[in-house]
């Protein structure tokens, strides 16, 4: 019986499809719980993929020195085109694009993956349809039934009646079966993958560029980890050819510098981008960025300009070599204790494979009995059940010490 | 997506200002149109700014992720100084990256199945937003209406306060005072019936706030200065008009528990859903700088960057005094709302623009209500605010405003 006074503005009934809260948010819960439960151990925190490592000092610097001048009659600056600084997305066209036929001015900064993710949807509306991998960072999946694109969510499957699950497990080498694969409007691909850390190598990008034309597609291509590749795999989609009139990437500085705090990423949409009519998609996306945004901080764009100096790049990559580092010990960890392990070399994710358990009990488990957070793989949707997501960010010490409680754990409960 | 008209408002101003510097290379040109601040951020903020930012490349001082919903500390400071007798709880103001995107994240939650009510004229993104999220049906180019969106007519013929008698029952009403345009300032009377007018209707109001700091008068500073706002009213802020926070993008939006929608679920549940889907925080220098704003060091030092802006206006109003201009505004927000019987306001924009090299904004911009009216922004240095009160009031003498009958 609910007193007071009820509005008779109806519920959004896209959100109201949402099974529970947003899944990061439920780790962090989870956490919460546990630290409340046991408040001497010391929990390790391998769950949310937070970076952990200060930021080189030449990029903070180059934000206190913005931040300084703003203070000052010549160094003041407000508003910021909605698009982003152009020497950042020149910079940005420079480092990542040289000679992908990418230019700064189809460059659009952004606060950051999640937030151009809700801004991709604002732009294609409820009308179009969505095919995301399974598993698959829960963003896609989300924001697309929150704008209307989702349909009704199906219990028995885990899976929401309109959206292409487009499975990707060992079995297939964690990339979609295209031949099996429905056309959609729009392809949600994340390579290096979050949650699998399964990086897609050149000759199936080329298959899916070729699926994304022949079936008149957009794909959505996620570069956020591109930095953590090591075997030479494409770092973004647009090293394949005929990939500038298919797809959008966008990609962020959370894990690549650090600023998942700190808010910075961008969306690349190729002028040759065009909708079933002709009509640029690039110009649509800019009068959403125009109306539903008001530009990246000026900051943070000042800290992303530096990470892009020869001197800030290099010092990022030392911290990412770092990451890598840490992700090859956890890598190594559930090798040597027989697990079916995968990710970890072009990521800064594991994937781990526990054959016919739920994976939110072999979260409960790690928890409860070695302190330790993990992501369990169905929230990444019904593809990753049986998957626990490990994240390789963290201080040396706390990697070390989890490896440590994990070989203690599951050395006399190792699988064949 | 395709329903929309034209370009967004102001990247469309800032073109004009690029053509006609163009054009006029030797001239110096005076920007009173986008609303944009001018003056520097006084250094108690920016201090704790630039202390933050360092400390993110010591192990102590490094943060990532920060809670969706904004920094504790900042919450608790916003409901602490502007919602102190409201009363707000921290746990329902959440922090953004400014009104714009809040508006349009308010539009997600709301989804395209509610109607909506704008005052007309208005800030254009609430029109906007809604196009985009599919809740305005088409265009009417007789009327340059969305057919589905209710407009309420704000003018001199009725104090700037909407007709509210004559207005048709909405889901949503957006309400923006101290208002951009206009720069009135609703009443507490005027917000009382509002109010009252949601109440009764099971109306959302979304009530944008960001000028409140203009206020000159006992005008209510927040919606939930009156009684039984709680239940029918969200809350939108923003640190760029009082901070010159502009470019550094920080904001918050006021969801109460109250607040339900028809079938009893907290809106502010959902809210926060999205929040966490489609937002990932503001930037946590940006807060920094915001808790910064809250000391009573800051607090004194937004306003007098307020009162530098407040004196702008005041230095234009006096100069355009007793040359006949029918001038609204000014007092209570940094927009001055010139009216010119008869003129569309395109017309009276490049006029001025052509004469004296002055920009503003067209009224006809912010909604039909606002053709025949003109926007001057009063942020700008004092000396280019001078020079361009000497233009204007040149120009304005010459021209006629004899009223009509």
């Amino acid at each position: 019986m609910i007193s007071g006074h009820c509005t008779d503005v109806p519920r959004n009934a896209n959100i109201a499809t949402l099974r529970d809260g947003y899944l990061f948010p439920e780790i962090s819960k989870l956490e919460l719980e546990h630290t409340r439960k046991y408040p001497q151990e010391k929990l390790i925190r391998l769950g949310i993929g937070d970076t952990t490592e200060p930021i080189p000092g030449i990029i903070t610097s180059a934000m206190a020195e913005h931040v300084h001048a703003l203070s000052t009659v010549e160094g003041y600056r407000g508003y910021g085109a909605e698009q982003g600084n152009m020497e950042l997305r020149e910079a940005i066209a420079q480092t990542y694009y040289k000679d992908l036929g990418i230019k700064g001015s189809q460059i659009f900064i952004s606060d950051g993956a999640q937030s151009d993710i809700s801004r991709i949807q604002m732009l294609m509306g409820s009308e179009v349809t969505m095919a995301v991998q399974d598993p698959s960072f829960p963003a896609y999946i989300d924001t697309g039934v929150i704008i209307g694109q989702g349909g009704k969510f199906m219990g028995e499957t885990g899976k929401y009646e309109n959206i292409v699950y487009m499975s990707c497990r060992p079995e297939n080498n964690f990339f979609p079966n295209l031949g099996d694969t429905p056309r959609t409007d729009v392809i949600f691909f994340c390579s290096p993958n979050n949650p699998t850390g399964s990086a897609a190598s050149r000759e199936q990008l080329e298959q899916l560029v070729e699926f994304a034309r022949r079936n008149g597609s957009i794909i959505v291509y996620d570069s956020a980890y591109a930095a953590y590749i090591t075997d030479g795999s494409p770092k973004s989609i647009f090293e394949i050819p005929g990939a500038r009139e298919v797809a959008i990437e966008v990609s962020s500085f959370s894990k690549f510098a650090g600023f998942t705090g700190i808010r910075l990423g961008w969306t690349v949409v190729p002028a040759e981008l065009l909708y079933s009519n002709g009509f640029p998609v690039a110009k649509d996306f800019n009068r959403v960025i125009c109306t539903c945004f008001n530009g990246a901080s000026s900051i943070a764009q000042a800290g992303g300009l530096a990470c892009l100096s020869a001197e800030g790049y290099t010092a990022l990559n030392a911290v990412i070599d770092f990451y890598k580092e840490n992700a090859k010990i956890i890598l190594d960890t559930f090798a040597w204790l027989g697990f079916k392990v995968y990710g970890g070399k072009n990521a800064p994710y594991i994937w781990v494979q526990f054959p016919g358990l739920r994976s939110w009990d072999v979260v409960a488990e790690i928890l409860e009995k070695a302190h330790i957070i993990t992501v369990p793989g169905s929230g990444f949707g019904p593809g990753g059940e049986e998957f626990i997501r490990i994240s390789a960010f963290g201080r040396k010490e706390c990697i070390l010490e989890a490896s440590r409680r994990l070989k203690a754990l599951f050395r006399c409960n190792a699988s064949a | 997506m395709e329903r929309l008209q034209n370009n967004y408002l102001f990247p469309e101003i800032s073109a004009c200002e690029f053509e006609h510097k163009r054009k006029f290379p030797n001239e110096k040109i005076i920007s009173l149109g986008i609303g944009d601040t001018t003056e520097p951020i006084p250094e108690v903020i920016t201090l704790a700014m630039s202390d933050f930012t360092r400390a993110l490349s010591t192990p102590e001082g490094y943060r990532g992720y920060g809670a969706e919903q904004g920094n504790k500390a900042l919450r608790k400071a916003i409901a602490e100084i502007y919602y102190r007798d409201m009363p707000v709880q921290d746990t329902e103001v959440f922090v953004s990256d400014g009104s714009q995107c809040d508006i349009s994240r308010l539009q997600l939650l709301l989804g395209r199945d509610v109607t909506i009510a704008v005052q007309d004229p208005s800030f254009p993104a609430y029109i906007d937003s809604s196009v985009i999220i599919g809740q305005a049906g088409d265009f009417q180019g007789e009327t340059g209406k969305y057919e589905n969106i209710e407009y309420m007519k704000c003018g001199p013929q009725n104090d700037f306060f909407p007709d509210l008698p004559n207005t048709s029952r909405t889901d949503i009403i957006c309400f923006c005072s101290p208002n951009n345009p206009t720069g009135q300032a609703a009443s507490r009377k005027q917000l009382q019936k509002l109010v009252e007018f949601a109440r009764k209707n099971g109306s959302i109001i979304v009530f944008d706030t960001a000028y409140a700091a203009y206020i000159s008068d006992d005008s209510p500073r927040s919606i939930y200065e009156i009684p039984g706002a709680r239940e029918v009213a969200i809350e939108v802020s923003s640190f760029s008009k009082i901070a010159g926070f502009t470019g550094i993008r920080l904001g918050w939006t006021v969801v109460p528990d109250e607040l339900r929608f028809s079938n009893g679920f907290p809106v502010i549940h959902d809210f926060n859903r999205i929040v966490c889907t489609c937002f990932n925080g503001a930037s946590s220098i940006a807060q920094a700088g915001g808790l910064a704003c809250l000391s009573s060091q800051g607090v004194k030092a937004m306003l007098s960057l307020v009162d530098y802006y407040k004196e702008n206006a005041k230095i234009l109003i006096d100069a355009f005094d007793l040359l006949g201009l029918k001038i609204y505004g000014g007092v209570n927000a940094p927009y001055l709302w010139l009216h010119f019987p008869g003129r569309k306001s395109w017309d009276v924009f490049n006029e001025i623009l052509e004469k004296t090299h002055i920009i503003t904004v067209p009224g006809i911009g912010f909604g039909p209500g606002g053709e025949e009216f003109i926007r001057i922004a009063t942020f700008g240095h004092r000396a280019s605010v001078l020079e361009a009160s000497k233009r204007l009031k040149c120009l304005f003498a010459k021209m006629s405003f004899a009223s009509h009958a």
